[in-house]
């Protein structure tokens, strides 16, 4: 199978690559990269005028709920979900049924994404830190990065005792493979809804206050700094834990984190509504602490956006905020977010944003970087940060639909995937 | 002119006309309570619903009142939150309710904004009984009234009130209604019990009862939930007593009259004095009385502004 690519506009951080050029790949490998190449007649083509080529995009922070919560999405949905956000690959968190705690079910999850459209997205699994998630015991590390976990996370749940987290740490960095943490003091977040705030005060609503994030930071910031060791941040939401980040990286820490693009475009005002689709954990904060996300993904002190894409059915989120469940899809909007939100509102270049959502993670992870180069497998997403589109929840590719940017007009769409051999284009 | 919403969910952005023409259309039913026959046929064929998900005696049976007296069909619905819970969906509950074509729907739940979901899925005129923590508009209109009955005017006078602010839906729909009638609000209590940016409302903040009593011509006194001690907001009821508890000693002190309410139950001699309780500057049985009066209002300019839609 041959496809040809004019005048694609290649933006590749890793190699500073930012040229308009053609592609054509033969059978999944690049096999020419230049000007005005010839139209074959074999060949599948495309004129990607005013569209951005870039390294495929990975989503380091999703739950895809098999097995177990299959009512709400399935390895199939999600990763349906996924190609038609833009991503090539996602991370799957293991706060499924039975969690990811043993090599078998890393085993089984790699199994069936292969089936799923030809194995068009790559999923990389993020095992649990201690079984069953429970905070005590660790997990069967060495055999699950065997199997092919890229990474270990009991998020959903923080590792809250000090002394497995130290264990885990430890642990973890021999293999070179991070630990990320779901950072919140759970004592402080008890029965909270919404962010503590001018917003929970006009409410009545129980409240997490954004120290119950900060604080777990900081702890876990000198663990790593006393086992040099790699920690990842889970979905940061506050000023202050941009903050610690920030200290912890001039401090030569191996520390990142990431943001999720519903942190950094919406307001605990959305709350006001009481939407269920504005619960989420952490929950949306305020203004404040909006700017200082933006000004850390600016500076570099957030590596990645990921989605935290969380489904959950219409009638689990059709209830009472009280007794709604937290999260919200975010795979099929993020891109766009992204580009509406950062930079077309001269937060973040272009550049940047690829970095955040491919480069970086895949650092992170320790993942091998994706080259646009002669003679490697295409792995490529494709947008076109001009176009203006509304988002129809109807639409999404995901079972669920529980998304608080239904009808949000939004500037950059993605085009299209390629990976592994097969082209995924807009429908 | 008719209210400018369909339902009362909160006081939270209530302009003071509407505030004003709930309080003045209660005066009118308050006399009606004071004759012979205290009935009305003004919401004749209107079906009302009583939904209370929380137990509540005295704003239940307030509701049921003033809407027998304005001669409505009354239903009462009344279910422990956590049997409920594991049934049927507050959803499906209310659709339920609704397919057998009723009007209104008075609801009491524990949830914060479960008013405001029941206006989406259902299309019966709802009030709100009291949402968790949130609001409690009708409690909050009724004691603007009988501080207006007994004071003559609500707009100007210092209002505190003490207690639990954290977790009172009861001070939130006060502060709004009061904030929006030209009152000067305060609130008063241990520092664990008040919401950090409760300043950003623009009330006052005391943290001593008697710097309140000094600046106070009203306080509205509310109960200490004894229920949420699990939590140790407070050291203990003994000091709580100690402290907070309004007393006639601490009121003594003050050379102005206060006035005293409290949204009941009372925890006597807990957060108020059986002898302030009972004294004549206490209004708290009047406030059950005009409860029915404002809540008679209440039901009748919905359930006539509907109509005339």
């Amino acid at each position: 199978m041959k496809y040809l690519f004019k005048n694609s506009h290649i933006i590749d951080p890793t190699t500073g690559k930012d040229t308009k050029v053609d592609i054509l790949i033969v059978d999944g490998i690049i096999e020419k990269i230049g000007n005005n190449l010839s139209i074959d007649i074999n060949s599948l083509t495309y004129d990607l005028s005013g569209k951005i080529v870039a390294p495929g995009f990975i989503d380091m922070h999703v739950h895809l709920r098999e097995p177990g919560y299959e009512y709400k999405e399935t390895i199939e949905t999600g990763c349906m979900a996924a190609a038609n956000g833009g991503f090539t690959a996602v991370c799957c968190m293991p706060n499924t049924n039975p969690p990811i705690d043993e090599a078998s079910i890393v085993r089984l999850i790699k199994q069936r994404a292969e089936n799923v459209l030809k194995g068009l997205v790559d999923i990389y699994p993020i095992a649990a830190i201690t079984k069953g998630r429970e905070g005590k015991e660790l997990a069967p590390m060495m055999e699950l990065v065997d199997a092919g976990a890229v990474g270990f996370s009991d998020d959903g749940s923080p590792v809250e005792n000090a002394e497995v987290m130290r264990r885990a740490l430890e642990y973890a960095s021999a293999l070179n493979k991070p630990i990320i943490q779901h950072p919140e003091e759970l004592d402080l977040a008890k029965g909270g809804l919404i962010n503590e705030g001018y917003v929970s005060t006009m409410l009545g609503m129980q409240a997490i206050p954004s120290i119950a994030e900060e604080i777990m930071i900081a702890r876990d910031l000198q663990l790593t700094e006393y086992f040099a060791a790699q920690y990842h941040a889970a979905h940061i939401s506050t000023a202050g834990s941009v903050e610690l980040i920030r200290m912890g990286k001039k401090k030569k820490l191996n520390v990142s984190c990431e943001v999720t693009p519903h942190h950094f475009s919406l307001d605990d005002n959305a709350v006001r509504s009481f939407d269920t689709n504005t619960k989420m954990n952490p929950p949306l904060r305020t203004r404040e602490d909006i700017e200082a996300l933006k000004e850390g993904l600016r500076d570099g002190t957030i590596d990645v956006i990921a989605t935290d894409h969380a489904p959950h059915s219409f009638d689990e989120k059709q209830v009472e905020f009280l007794f709604a469940p937290f999260g919200i899809v975010g795979l099929e909007t993020a891109v766009s977010l992204a580009s509406t939100e950062l930079v077309h509102k001269n937060i973040i270049s272009i550049s940047q944003l690829i970095e955040k959502f491919s480069i970086n993670p895949r650092r992170i992870l320790n993942l091998p970087p994706i080259l646009i180069n002669e003679g490697v497998r295409a792995n490529l997403t494709i947008f076109d940060p001009s176009i203006e589109w509304i988002v129809d929840i109807q639409k999404f590719k995901s079972k669920s639909k529980n998304s608080p940017f239904n009808g949000w007009k939004l500037k950059g769409k993605v085009f299209g995937i390629f990976n592994n051999g097969i082209f995924h284009p807009p429908e | 002119m008719p209210l400018a919403s369909r339902h009362l969910l909160g006081l939270e952005g209530v302009p003071k006309e509407d505030i004003q023409l709930i309080l003045d259309t209660a005066t009118s039913f308050r006399e009606i309570l004071e004759r012979p026959i205290k009935k009305v046929p003004t919401l004749q064929g209107m079906t009302i619903v009583n939904l209370f998900f929380e137990s509540s005696t005295r704003t239940r049976i307030s509701f049921e009142l003033a809407e027998r007296r304005l001669s409505a069909d009354v239903v009462n619905f009344s279910a422990d939150l956590s049997s409920v819970k594991k049934g049927e969906t507050l959803k499906d509950t209310a659709r339920n309710i609704e397919a057998m074509k009723i009007d209104m729907v008075v609801m009491r739940h524990a949830a914060v904004g479960a008013a405001h979901f029941l206006t989406r899925v259902i299309k019966a005129i709802i009030i709100n009984a009291g949402d968790g923590t949130h609001e409690h508009p009708t409690q909050a209109l009724l004691d603007m009234y009988s501080i207006r009955e007994k004071l003559g005017k609500i707009e100007g006078l210092n209002i505190c009130i003490v207690g639990d602010i954290s977790h009172s839906r009861v001070a939130l729909s006060n502060i709004y209604g009061l904030k929006t009638m030209g009152a000067n609000v305060a609130v008063c209590g241990p520092k664990t019990l008040i919401p950090r940016e409760i300043g950003k409302l623009g009330v006052k903040i005391f943290y001593s009862v008697d710097e309140a009593i000094k600046w106070a011509n009203v306080l509205n006194v509310l109960r200490i939930q004894l229920e949420r001690q699990d939590r140790a907001f407070f050291p203990s009821l003994r000091e709580y007593r100690q402290y907070f508890a309004i007393t006639k000693e601490r009121l003594d002190k003050s050379e102005k009259q206060i006035t005293i309410l409290h949204p009941g139950p009372i925890n006597r001699d807990v957060e108020l004095s059986a002898e302030v309780a009972d004294s004549e500057h206490s209004l708290i049985l009047q406030q059950v009385l005009n409860g029915v009066a404002v809540r008679m209002a209440v039901l009748y300019l919905l359930g006539t502004r509907s109509e005339s839609k």
